[in-house]
């Protein structure tokens, strides 16, 4: 067996497309892909895939009708919920769950629902669950230079130099490693202001499957894929480095 | 056979057709099935002639060309500016047992009939990737050729301390002389790391911060647009990334800037990559729907 993947992240694409496919109601897309969301991650966690991150909600979504930025809000909170109780995934599984992003952006009750979440399953240590809201890279980014800078003033340091270690670390995603490989469902090949900076090395796997759809061979495919392309990685990755170190 | 249209005592090398092996064809690969037959010239002297004709004839593709765009294309929805990974000019060679440089000299041909392709059909902006500074092999001979499109910018970003001085000087001298023109501007990425070009617009944000130019609360997204290195033209963010020979990854090009970049990522090799493939890429970003995270409309 090859190696595997680490950390797998996951851009849920196509929820509102398979509603439109089968005559759903509007929201009803999201709560078939809330079930793909499970068997993927019970697939991530079997297989040993020891981190997980879903970009669940961005920014961006905020434009969206307002009808349907409530009612993905109320999903949420009903999902949070869920997850802190006993018999819910992240528990059989031994998951700390992060909620990454800008929360302050949240309503009350959902960013309250997921601070709760996240103290609830504090203790878990068998495997990670990024969920991604209010969340976007370049905010992410920007997030992370506005507290590097404030710290070095701070710690009144005559030369505020930034550096990689520095910015890393304010990072709201500096809860996980790297992702080794992004999945986006439903044909669509872009990252949408997701993980831009961790994605720099990543694999990249665009299925045109959409997500609510999502099965087993599509998550094998991945990891095969991800497997014969990680030879070159590690012959590329090492002249790459040399190009990352120099400049730090 | 075909022939360069050119008189040369070389004879010229036959590249045969190389069909993809099969690989599962999801919406990202190419379509395209048959490549067509391209002679390479294996010698420095028939690509040298090729230049005489350029600079003889007078003819510059960026001179208002309005040529016909191939069927299913729209010039409205161009993208404004394209990124492309030049990757595979090493496979490339090795597959035909030719050295390196054969694989190189090959690529900067693919690059000179893109840029070609890029000026008349409308788009704006180029940035291309070279995974190493060996791709230029005569650094002064391309330098000069890019030199004598006519209203073509120059701008070149990444670390070039590293390259030799000479080099450094010519890429200076040439992006002084054509700074001014703004019919198409071609960005050459040079040793150039994505986190890297982040890491130091923070150090320039955190030394303004310093010097009281900005304040804490002041710094946001587009204050680090513009201390990125594309900061040298007016359109930072690519609409097409392409690259080619099958990876399926950035490999720290442009990070912030993709940020909703279409991704189009081909099987053909660099040196394989001509005017078809190209024109397949436009098709399917001009096919794709741009939500930026919006409703679909």
């Amino acid at each position: 067996m090859g190696p595997l993947p680490n950390h797998i992240a996951f851009i849920m694409d196509g929820n509102r497309r398979y509603a439109k496919k089968l005559n759903l109601i509007d929201g009803a897309g999201h709560k078939v892909g809330f079930l793909a969301v499970t068997s993927m991650l019970k697939f991530c966690y079997e297989l040993g895939v020891r981190n997980v991150t879903i970009y669940a909600f961005s920014i961006d979504n905020f434009k969206r009708s307002p009808e349907e930025v409530q009612s993905l809000m109320e999903l949420m909170q009903e999902k949070i919920e869920g997850l802190i109780k006993d018999e819910s995934i992240v528990n059989c599984y031994g998951v700390r769950v992060y909620f990454v992003g800008n929360l302050k952006l949240l309503s009350e009750p959902v960013r309250l629902a997921a601070e709760r979440a996240m103290l609830a399953t504090a203790k878990n240590s068998k495997a990670v669950l990024s969920i991604c809201v209010a969340y976007t890279s370049t905010n992410e980014i920007v997030n992370a230079v506005e507290e590097s800078v404030e710290e070095k003033i701070e710690h009144h340091e005559s030369e505020p130099l930034i550096k990689l270690v520095d910015i890393e670390k304010h990072m709201y995603m500096a809860v996980a490693p790297d992702p080794d490989i992004i999945i986006r469902t439903s044909g669509e090949a872009r990252l949408s202001n997701f993980l831009l900076w961790q994605s720099a090395f990543c694999y990249l796997y665009s299925p045109s499957v959409l997500w609510p759809e999502i099965g087993l061979r599509h998550f094998l495919w991945a990891i095969l894929n991800f497997q014969r392309h990680h030879s070159y990685l590690n012959k590329k990755g090492e002249q790459l480095q040399h190009l990352l170190q120099d400049g730090f | 056979m075909l022939s360069l249209g050119v008189n040369s005592p070389i004879p010229n090398t036959l590249v045969p057709l190389i069909l993809n092996p099969s690989r599962p064809k999801t919406r990202l690969f190419s379509s395209v099935s048959l490549r067509k037959l391209r002679v390479k010239a294996s010698s420095a002297e028939v690509a040298f002639k090729e230049e005489e004709k350029y600079s003889n004839e007078g003819v510059s593709p960026t001179r208002g060309l309005s040529e016909e765009l191939p069927p299913g294309l729209s010039r409205e929805a161009m993208p404004k500016h394209v990124a492309v990974i030049m990757d595979g000019n090493a496979r490339w060679a090795r597959q035909r047992g030719l050295p390196s440089s054969e694989g190189h000299q090959a690529g900067v041909q693919s690059l000179r009939e893109l840029i070609e392709l890029c000026c008349k059909w409308g788009i704006k902006v180029l940035t291309v990737f070279a995974f190493s500074y060996d791709n230029w092999v005569r650094p002064k001979v391309e330098v000069d050729f890019l030199m004598s499109l006519e209203g073509i910018r120059i701008s070149v970003i990444g670390d070039s301390s590293k390259l030799p001085t000479n080099l450094q000087k010519l890429i200076r001298d040439a992006e002084e002389a054509t700074k001014e023109n703004s019919n198409f501007q071609l960005i050459v990425a040079v040793s150039y790391s994505g986190k890297y070009d982040i890491i130091q617009a923070c150090k320039g944000i955190a030394q303004k911060v310093k010097e009281g130019v900005v304040e804490l609360d002041d710094i946001d997204e587009t204050l680090v647009e513009q201390e990125l290195e594309t900061n040298c033209t007016d359109h930072p963010y690519p609409d097409l990334l392409i690259r080619t020979s099958g990876e399926l990854r950035v490999s720290n090009f442009l990070l912030w800037q993709l940020a909703y970049t279409e991704f189009f990522f081909v099987q053909p090799l660099w040196p394989d990559f001509g005017k078809d493939e190209f024109v397949d890429a436009l098709t399917a970003f001009q096919k794709r729907q741009r939500r930026y995270g919006g409703r679909d409309s």
